[in-house]
């Protein structure tokens, strides 16, 4: 071994992928434009107020708001690796090779797939239950603030080492879910894997943990009087959501721990010699990923439940079957993961169990679309842009649902598995469930957020950008699969299935132009928010305690503690004449910021990317200093304190005259 | 025993296909149109259960759409209707409840009896629709080998093997007996019947039988590294005669495919051409399941055996020679210098490697001090 | 339904608390902590189902029969158990307030875990020795990882532990270092209980079999 090699690892010159024009192109483009941001927030001196109001801060809105960041941030990456793909797909056909080599295009649909479960939705539910849920609680913060913020780093974290396997290195060329022996050390030697692994690991911590704490959160903090069948039904889902996350995400860290001592120390649980068995990889990995599915999409119920209630200007229908099935699908997501591979080669009895226990799923989930419908039914629909995605999820999803009850059973599985169709599949529930609740979730709650509304017509310009172009690019993908097309090819030899792929990336152009629209909504909402403010921080006539406060809350949240009586409790406190209490504020107690989470990530990071390049004596000096400053923060006992009274005063009273003035 | 048959009634299969097809004319739906008995009856599957959800699914998003324009806040005639408290109502929650379960009932029945009856492992017991099988008629067997990047098929009872092309006798059933040399595949012919995974180490099966002479397309449908894309082979069903004059072509093929032409052939390999062999070791495929084709390679059902016997003793914990099987890089094609003779299928006869060696190159230090 | 819960004639309702409802620090911790044991019981439960469906893979190699020394891990098994003995009459003595004690019993439980993780490690390297590493078998592998998980939480857990002797001794019994210990208390238990689990199904039924 070299001196380069015990300082450096595996890392060398040839670790930079000059050999690829497309990663080169992108990486100047980052570092311009990464340039540009280091400059600008330099210029503006706002390195200081991020680090103070934002990186430290463990006040659960503004880390809600840095996940949707992340999330949006990852979002981009993920779709120009889906722009790539289709654009490849469309070109590779009567011999032409395309303009992805394998090596890049099978790093392409690998990142694409992990980005997206990982780094783009769950920063986005995360996000979004970190924001809302203690506000639907009547809660000032989460049980845990300093973990939450914690979390979040560590979520970062991972998603920063993926982007860096972008320039340095390579990301694995094995699929999302990385099946061995592929991806074991024989025959994936490179880093991309280990790039996987430590990601993975990094931001599963994070997960993991911040699931605790808003369990925590739910069963500890509840405003008085709001008993469990009490609770706003996002809260619901997100607590559901939640016991999902801790009870699978174990799973997977263990199973990666295993992958990785396959790759680092040579044992063989999943290799093909020495007793190992990789078919145990798939069943642990999917035990797992089907439990994800769900923690991705219950959430996204809850948001589809508060918004059409609100723009139905009605009652929930059925709170309780609601809650109900909500629990029941929790339940049942752990029953079903052999459905990923019936073609494994199970017997029938154990194929049609599975099959039979996915398709029960579908029972609760039709319940809530029959509750969601029957809340439509004698209201007063308001077609605000959250409410016309909760109309469109209805449509979209259904058809999602549909085809994934197809794919439950097992010999239409057989010539429908890793076809199109399941791609088709799969995208047509995380785009029209996830994504389209997102969509609602964020037009919906912004002005909480912000105090301002999102604009109308850019919204519009998305929605429609995103229905049609939805259509266009996976309806193909159906009719592919009946061809007999599969997953991950890169080059096609029938010249026939050409104009399905052209269409399919007609579709993903037409939804860029969605994602630009919405970016273009952002920047115009920020630029005119003054005639699109909300000083009332009700806008949509709410229903749930979120509304009950200002636009944007206080770091405290609520002056006082609110007393619940019903389910829809700001409703009723509206309807009963409830009056904003002007005098009598107490100091307020709050935990204070800390950078501790921020180091502690890092080093995390910092472990996993030495790991990954072979540097052992950064990894071990990385975990060694882990480990200290995670002992050195338990020597710090003075970790909250409180908001003056007079600070109180002047808040509440600044609010008073707000409401006055917009009254 | 025979289970009940889900397949459609003929004249829904036949008028319902082609127009479901019609606004697709000039593609080819070869999974909603397949010649294969098998793949027939996955697709009246599908046509069925899709049928049986359109039941409740078309409702739902009628109401939908229904109650989206009808209690819009814009329209006058919502105002009467608007109750603002309703929130319950037994009757109703009663039919949300029982109107998918009753379909998931239906479904769930017709999943059971379908999975049972076209178990990939169950033997055939039709033809067709129309034809039984014949008791007397011994099924073929075709040994599937998924190799990097390219696809081995031995007919064992032909004494004939070829690669990255499938010829089949129609309307004589088939049991493919499928394993993988080094990582996951699935075998897919979607004329033909579905797909199933072909895993190292393991021998998956599938029953099928070809219903009509068709030139067509078969494929790995599972991810399995770089040269995945071509892993395609030529799938064509012929008629008896047609099918001798096959056999008999690949039979007069120079080349035995013995040990060292598999060892020679496993190696990794993209766009592989169509290549026709005699059968060399009547034991092949076993090897290759047993993951011990290599000379000196130990078999994993003996090691299986000395596992049930509670282990091989405290001695033989040093003692691996013949053990290991993966090899570093075995996936990269461009083959350097340094790496000559460690990929999964090094020059065959007379490599017994150096046993002490052997597993120590196995850790991911060494395996990237290689690959450098 | 009952969710609706109109107010009853004559009912005022109060819709928030004059007073502050004031939540004592730490009220969610147990909670939490007993979550985070919940997950890490999940990490321990793959392994023991790894171990059950890969445990019998030697490979050609040895067996249980041939490489476990029972008797050994029997003492090793009596040096943990003993070890939350002693945690407990620390955490008795914590509630009587009586510092000393408390230190007291804690370095015993940390002397006992630091038996038991040296038994561990002659164990292991001794097997390593023999060539018998976790690289031999898939069995092997899966028996190194779960004991090694386990070893490796006991060596985290005796960590914490010296952490909380300084913290006590710096700041006394205070609520925070109590609801600490308690803590570490759930912590040492309940790899108490998953050593049981070890001790039988890996090595008693290993030997038996």
């Amino acid at each position: 071994m070299t001196t380069a090699q015990m300082i450096f690892g595996r890392l060398t010159w040839d670790a930079f992928p000059w050999h690829e024009p497309i990663v080169v192109a992108t990486f100047v483009a980052v570092l311009l434009g990464g340039a540009a941001l280091v400059g600008a927030l330099t210029y503006f001196r706002l390195w200081g107020y991020l680090w103070k109001e934002w990186f430290t801060s463990v006040d659960h809105k503004k880390i809600g708001i840095m996940y949707m960041v992340l999330g949006l941030v990852m979002f981009l990456r993920g779709f120009a690796d889906a722009i790539m793909m289709r654009i490849q797909q469309a070109w590779a056909f009567n011999g032409s090779e395309g303009y992805l080599n394998a090596h890049h295009y099978d790093q392409v649909f690998t990142a694409h797939g992990v980005i997206m479960i990982f780094f783009v939705a769950m920063p986005f539910i995360t996000g979004l239950m970190n924001y809302i849920v203690p506000l639907q609680i009547g809660a000032r913060d989460v049980s845990f603030p300093f973990l939450n913020n914690f979390s979040f780093w560590m979520t970062t974290g991972g998603a920063i080492l993926v982007m860096c396997s972008l320039f340095l290195g390579e990301f694995a060329q094995t699929g999302w879910l990385a099946y061995p022996p592929l991806s074991g050390i024989d025959y994936s030697p490179a880093t991309g894997v280990d790039y996987y692994i430590w990601a993975l690991q990094v931001a599963g911590v994070g997960t993991t943990l911040s699931g605790i704490n808003l369990i925590a959160t739910i069963v500890k903090m509840r405003a008085p009087g709001m008993s469990l069948m009490k609770m706003p039904v996002f809260t619901w889902t997100s607590l559901c959501a939640n016991v999902l996350i801790v009870a699978s995400f174990p799973i997977l860290t263990a199973t990666l721990v295993l992958l990785s001592l396959d790759r680092y120390a040579g044992t063989n649980f999943f290799t093909n010699d020495f007793g190992g068995n990789p078919m145990m990889y798939v069943n642990l990995i999917w035990i797992w990923g089907h439990p994800e599915v769900y923690i991705l999409i219950l959430p996204l119920f809850g948001v589809f439940s508060e918004v059409v209630s609100t723009f139905s200007s009605k009652r929930l229908f059925g709170y309780t079957s609601m809650v109900y099935a909500t629990c029941t699908i929790m339940v049942l997501s752990y029953l079903v993961w052999l459905h990923h591979f019936f073609t494994m080669g199970s017997g029938a009895s154990v194929n049609s169990f599975f099959g039979i226990t996915t398709m029960i799923i579908s029972i609760p989930t039709g319940a809530k679309l029959f509750n969601w419908l029957f809340t439509m039914y004698r209201g007063r629909i308001r077609y605000e842009l959250p409410m016309m995605w909760a109309v469109a999820f209805m449509l979209t999803f259904t058809v999602g649902g549909m085809t994934g009850v197809l794919l439950a059973v097992p010999p239409a599985d057989f010539v429908l598995h890793n076809s199109l169709f399941l791609i088709a599949h799969f995208h047509n529930v995380i785009i029209g469930g996830v994504l389209f609740g997102l969509f609602a979730a964020i037009n919906y709650w912004w002005p909480k957020a912000f105090g301002f509304r999102l604009n109308q017509f850019w919204g519009h310009v998305s929605f429609w950008c995103w229905n049609i172009g939805f259509w266009l690019a996976f309806g193909p993908l159906y009719v592919l699969g009946l061809m007999g097309v599969t997953r991950r090819m890169r080059v096609f030899d029938d010249p026939s299935l050409q104009i399905w792929f052209v269409i399919a990336a007609i579709g993903a152009a037409i939804i860029a132009c969605g994602i630009g629209a919405m970016l273009v909504q952002f920047a115009v909402s920020i630029w005119k928010r003054n005639e699109l403010r909300d000083v009332t921080g009700d806008p949509w006539d709410g229903r749930t305690l979120e509304w009950a406060t200002s636009s944007p809350p206080p770091e405290y949240n609520f002056a006082f503690t609110p007393v619940v009586y019903d389910a829809d409790s700001w409703a009723d406190m509206k309807k009963n004449g409830y009056q904003r209490p002007l005098t009598g504020y107490a100091p307020i107690h709050m935990p204070s910021s800390t950078g501790t989470g921020v180091i502690l990530a890092g080093l995390a990071t910092l472990c996993g990317f030495s790991l990954i390049w072979y540097i052992w004596w950064l990894a071990a000096l990385g975990f060694a200093g882990l480990v200290a400053v995670a002992i050195g923060h338990t020597f710090n006992y003075k970790r909250d304190f409180y908001i003056r009274q007079e600070d109180v005063t002047r808040t509440e009273e600044a609010r008073t005259r707000a409401l006055a003035a917009g009254a | 025993m025979s289970l009940p048959s889900p397949s459609l009634p003929p004249w829904l299969s036949r008028r319902s296909v082609p127009i479901l097809a019609a606004p697709l004319a000039g593609c080819n739906m070869v999974v909603m149109n397949p010649s294969g008995d098998i793949a027939v009856q996955q697709r009246d599957l599908i046509l069925i259960s899709t049928g049986l959800m359109l039941l409740i699914v078309l409702p739902v998003m009628g109401l939908v759409v229904w109650f989206a324009l009808r209690y819009r806040a814009t329209n006058a005639a919502s105002e009467k209707d608007y109750d603002p408290d309703w929130d319950h109502s037994t009757k109703l929650e009663l039919l949300i409840w029982s109107a998918p379960l009753l379909i998931i009932i239906a479904l769930g029945a017709l999943t059971w009896l379908s999975t049972h009856k076209l178990d990939p492992y169950r033997p055939l017991d039709r033809i067709d629709s129309n034809m039984r099988v014949d008791p007397r008629v011994k099924p073929l067997t075709v040994q599937v080998v998924a190799l990097d990047w390219k696809w081995l098929f031995i007919y064992p009872e032909l004494g004939i093997a070829t690669v990255n092309e499938l010829a089949l006798p129609v309307n004589v059933p088939v049991r493919f007996d499928i394993t993988a040399s080094t990582v996951m595949n699935s075998f897919y012919v979607p004329e033909l019947a579905g797909m199933i995974y072909a895993m190292p180490g393991m021998k998956t099966q599938l029953h099928a039988v070809a219903n009509r002479p068709v030139t067509s397309k078969g494929l790995s449908a599972n991810y399995s590294g770089a040269g995945f894309s071509h892993m395609r082979f030529a799938y064509r069903a012929m008629d008896r005669a047609g099918f001798d004059a096959w056999a008999a072509k690949v039979r007069t093929s120079p080349v035995a495919l013995d040990r060292p032409v598999y060892l020679e052939l496993a190696r990794p390999t993209e766009k592989a051409p169509v290549a026709y062999f005699r059968t060399g070791d009547a034991r092949l495929f076993d090897a290759v399941v047993n993951l011990c084709p290599k000379p000196g390679q130990r078999c994993m059902g003996e090691l299986m055996h000395v596992d049930m016997m509670g282990g091989a003793g405290k001695e033989s914990a040093r003692d691996t020679r013949g053990l290991q099987y993966d090899f570093p890089n075995s996936h990269v094609i461009e083959q350097t210098d340094r790496n000559r003779g460690q990929e999964t299928a090094p020059d065959a006869a007379g490599s017994a490697h150096a046993p002490s060696a052997d597993h120590s190159n196995h850790s991911g230090a060494n395996a990237h001090a290689q690959h450098q | 339904m009952s969710s609706t819960t109109a107010p009853l004639p004559g009912e005022t309702r109060t819709y928030h608390l004059a007073e502050e409802p004031h939540l004592h620090e730490g009220h969610s911790t147990m909670l939490g902590f007993w979550m985070y044991l919940m997950s890490d019981c999940l990490i321990f439960a793959i392994l023991f189902a790894t171990y059950a469906v890969l445990g019998g893979n030697y490979a050609g190699g040895p067996g249980p029969k041939d490489l476990f020394d029972l008797p050994l891990v029997a003492v090793n098994t009596a040096m943990l158990l003993f070890s939350s003995i002693t945690y407990g009459f620390a955490m008795l003595a914590m509630e009587k307030n009586r510092v000393s004690a408390t230190q007291g019993w804690l370095f015993v439980t940390l002397l006992f875990g630091g038996a038991f993780l040296s038994i561990e490690l002659y164990e292991f390297a001794h097997l390593i020795h023999e060539g018998a590493g976790p690289q031999r078998s898939a069995f092997l592998s899966a028996f190194f990882t779960l004991v090694g998980t386990h070893g490796l939480h006991v060596t985290f857990g005796s960590i914490w532990l010296v952490t909380l002797m300084v913290q006590v001794a710096r700041k006394g019994l205070i609520s925070a270092n109590k609801r600490r210990l308690m803590c570490l208390s759930m912590f040492w238990h309940f790899l108490d209980v998953i050593w049981i689990g070890v001790f039988t199904f890996v090595y008693l039924m290993g030997v038996l079999r």
